[in-house]
């Protein structure tokens, strides 16, 4: 079986596997296990880069940058999910039943988003992500309460309308190349759009990249189309609060991006960039100043999340190879510091058994290791040296001061106040005197770690295959 | 011939557009539930002769889904449900119903002004079919924001996908449609009925979403 295969057999295999076994145990070990299986193969697929290009799946190098980091972070989700998960169990909040829901659809979502990575159809792009949209949806309203309901619904509503603009302008894409590549299956595959994009009709690439931006915007979270995503984060098991936010908004985003360079592709259409890079200020710094009215601790990072996928946006949306370099060399580490955080959240909330940020206390004396861990992936997360949060803000900054000096001052203004709302809110959190249950955390602390690891190493020192990668991807945007 | 069978895909398309209308200005659930099976009704028609006239069959098997799953089906068991529940049957909305036809009037416009002027390389049908499809989609949205109740939220989404249905089968030879519209179906049936109206119903008394507005972790 080749990688590419693996990465959608595996996951798709577990899932039906995983409806059928009862019990925790094993389920969660299953998880694990195919989600490793699954990393394996994705890091196999890295040598084959541009190999593989045919009419339903495609391997470039921007799709691996995403896969790579997608099976990681699944991973490192799975091996917390199993901690947490035993625990939600034995308090009684989840049901055995719920357990065997919950792992499958966790490998569906995984088959989901691998799929829509790799495949080199609109169409079938379009179906993946909605497949992978809607476990998360069955996953966010999984313990049945009131708040998790609304949250399910309310995401259930928001997507849907993504989803709806998303086809709308899948299908106008087609329209637009049909005259060109005529009809059937050709006109739907990416690599064949790309390399005929010159002679489609602009104004309506134009309108379709408009559905299309709106569309997955949604599900990027891009202000003013992120009302979903707080509520999802929040109301959802921990580990799900971490895979939205370390990998479904990325895997928006990538569509978003193989649509950019559809666009990039026909010189009389419209320039992507300037729409992105205005939804993405905007959010970047709506969501820094919502930062501060925050009372739920995983709302406030789910807040977080929408302001450095504004970030992301943005740099994107400036383009040229520095902020397109900057820009995936934030998305990697946004994905990987916000997961950990989100899991040394997931420990927090369990020992304390709340999420509101003023009944929790001085974390960092009653649980040292959980708290200084929480506290140094808020620093990285915040934007402070030596992490690479920061070294990737500061390329976007930078590069866009020698561009658009008025836009880079109104991004460091998001960045500041979402730094000073994110100290003004967690300082009594990690410091001062401890409050609320002070029993030690049972989940594993080893996904926080190896993250914040990463992290801090790739702030020291970014390794020269990974540039000479990201680099090669940057250009690929253009 | 030509110009015939422009015709009828054109009224069977305007039709869908103001069916849409219609369900703007239903205020009892029941008959809400009945206009939309005559809207999936006038999908079904607008498909199978699009079937016709492009001389794909596979487009039959859409029509035939959006006859007997949506045209029946579907609103069988949402009467059963709102039968069931006990839900108040009148629908209620959150602006009241003369502006909310205004709005979709401008909506309507608003996608003719959009999609017309675009398409003029395209053939005629390929380009008014867009326009009206963008009107339902756009209607459908309007109708999902302007009411409260989950059940009508529900036929909002579902008109609305039945003017993405429409763009689809517009489109020449556009492939995926009869997957995407057995998807759409799948999604409707399992995650819509099966899944949220039970377990809603299970904690509260009316499928009404502004009654779960009450618990929102950011009030203290």
């Amino acid at each position: 079986m080749t990688p590419v295969a693996a990465i959608l057999v595996i996951p798709a295999a577990a899932a039906v596997v995983l409806a059928f076994v009862p019990g925790y145990g094993p389920g969660a070990r299953i998880n694990l296990g195919a989600s490793l299986a699954t990393l394996v193969a994705a890091l196999a697929l890295i040598p084959l880069a541009g190999t593989v290009a045919g009419e339903t799946l495609v391997v470039d190098s921007l799709n691996i940058v995403f896969v790579v980091l997608n099976s990681f972070v699944g991973f490192t989700a799975a091996a917390f999910s199993a901690g947490y998960i035993g625990h939600e169990l034995r308090t009684g909040r989840l049901t055995p039943v719920n357990l065997r829901f919950y792992h499958a659809m966790y490998q569906l979502m995984m088959f989901g988003m691998n799929l829509a990575l790799v495949s080199n159809n609109i169409g079938l792009m379009w179906v993946a992500i909605e497949l992978a949209t809607l476990t998360t949806v069955a996953m966010v309203g999984i313990y049945r309460t009131s708040a998790a309901l609304e949250a399910a619904w309310k995401y259930f509503i928001l997507g849907s309308v993504g989803i709806a603009l998303a086809l709308f302008g899948t299908i106008l894409v087609y329209v637009a190349a049909q005259p060109v590549l005529g009809e059937g299956a050709a006109s739907m595959v990416w690599t064949r759009l790309v390399t005929g994009a010159a002679r489609f009709d602009p104004a309506m690439l134009n309108v379709a990249f408009v559905f299309l931006l709106l569309g997955y915007g949604t599900k990027v979270g891009l202000a003013p189309l992120h009302a979903w995503l707080p509520d999802a984060h929040a109301e959802g098991p921990t580990p799900i609060s971490a895979v939205l936010s370390g990998l479904l908004l990325n895997v928006a985003l990538y569509a978003v991006l193989r649509f950019k360079l559809l666009m990039a592709a026909n010189p009389a259409a419209v320039a992507p960039g300037p729409l992105m890079v205005a939804l993405g200020l905007l959010s970047a710094v709506f969501a820094g100043f919502m930062l501060y009215r925050r009372r739920d601790i995983k709302r406030l990072f789910a807040y977080s999340s929408i302001e450095h996928m504004g970030i992301i946006v943005f740099a994107f949306g400036m383009g040229g190879p520095i902020a397109n370099f900057a820009g995936l060399l934030h998305m990697t580490m946004h994905s990987l510091t916000k997961s950990a955080i989100f899991y040394a959240v997931g420990c927090v909330a369990q020992v304390k058994g709340t999420q509101r940020i003023e009944d929790i206390g001085g974390l960092t004396q009653s649980h040292p290791a959980l708290g200084f861990g929480l506290a140094a992936a808020v620093m990285a997360i915040a934007g402070m040296p030596p992490f690479g949060v920061f070294m990737s803000e500061f390329l976007v900054v930078t590069s866009t001061f020698a561009r658009e000096p008025v836009l880079a001052l109104v991004l460091v203004l998001g960045l500041l106040v979402a730094l000073g709302a994110l100290l003004l809110r967690l300082t009594g959190l990690l410091f001062g005197p401890p409050a609320g249950p002070v029993a030690s955390a049972e989940g594993s602390l080893l996904p926080l770690y190896s993250h914040l690891a990463l992290v801090f190493a790739a702030g020291l020192h970014l390794p020269g295959p990974v540039v000479a990668w990201f680099r090669a991807v940057a250009d690929l945007l253009g | 011939m030509v110009s015939l069978s422009y015709d009828i895909a054109h009224l069977l398309a305007g039709g869908l557009v103001l069916v849409s209308f219609m369900l703007l200005y239903q205020d009892r659930l029941y008959s809400l539930l009945n206009v939309f099976a005559l809207q999936a009704v006038v999908l079904a028609g607008a498909v199978a002769w699009q079937a016709h006239i492009q001389g794909a069959h596979h487009l039959y098997v859409t029509a035939a889904i959006a006859l007997a799953f949506k045209a029946v089906l579907v609103p069988w068991a949402l009467h059963r449900i709102v039968e069931r529940l006990g839900v108040h049957r009148e629908v209620e909305t959150v602006v009241r119903i003369g502006p909310t036809m205004l709005a979709g009037m401008g909506l309507v416009a608003l996608s003719v002004v959009l999609m017309l002027p675009l398409t003029a390389a395209e053939n005629p049908l390929a380009r008014e079919d867009l326009a009206f499809a963008l009107s339902v989609i756009l209607l459908g949205l309007l109708m999902m924001v302007t009411r409260r109740n989950a059940v009508s939220q529900v036929v909002g989404f579902m008109s609305l996908e039945n003017g993405l249905v429409l763009a689809a089968t517009g489109a020449r030879g556009m492939p995926l449609v009869v997957e995407i519209s057995v998807a759409f179906s799948v999604l409707i049936a399992l995650i819509v009925i099966g899944v949220f109206l039970f377990r809603i119903r299970e904690r509260f008394d009316t499928v009404d979403v502004a009654a779960l507005d009450e618990s929102r972790g950011e009030r203290p």
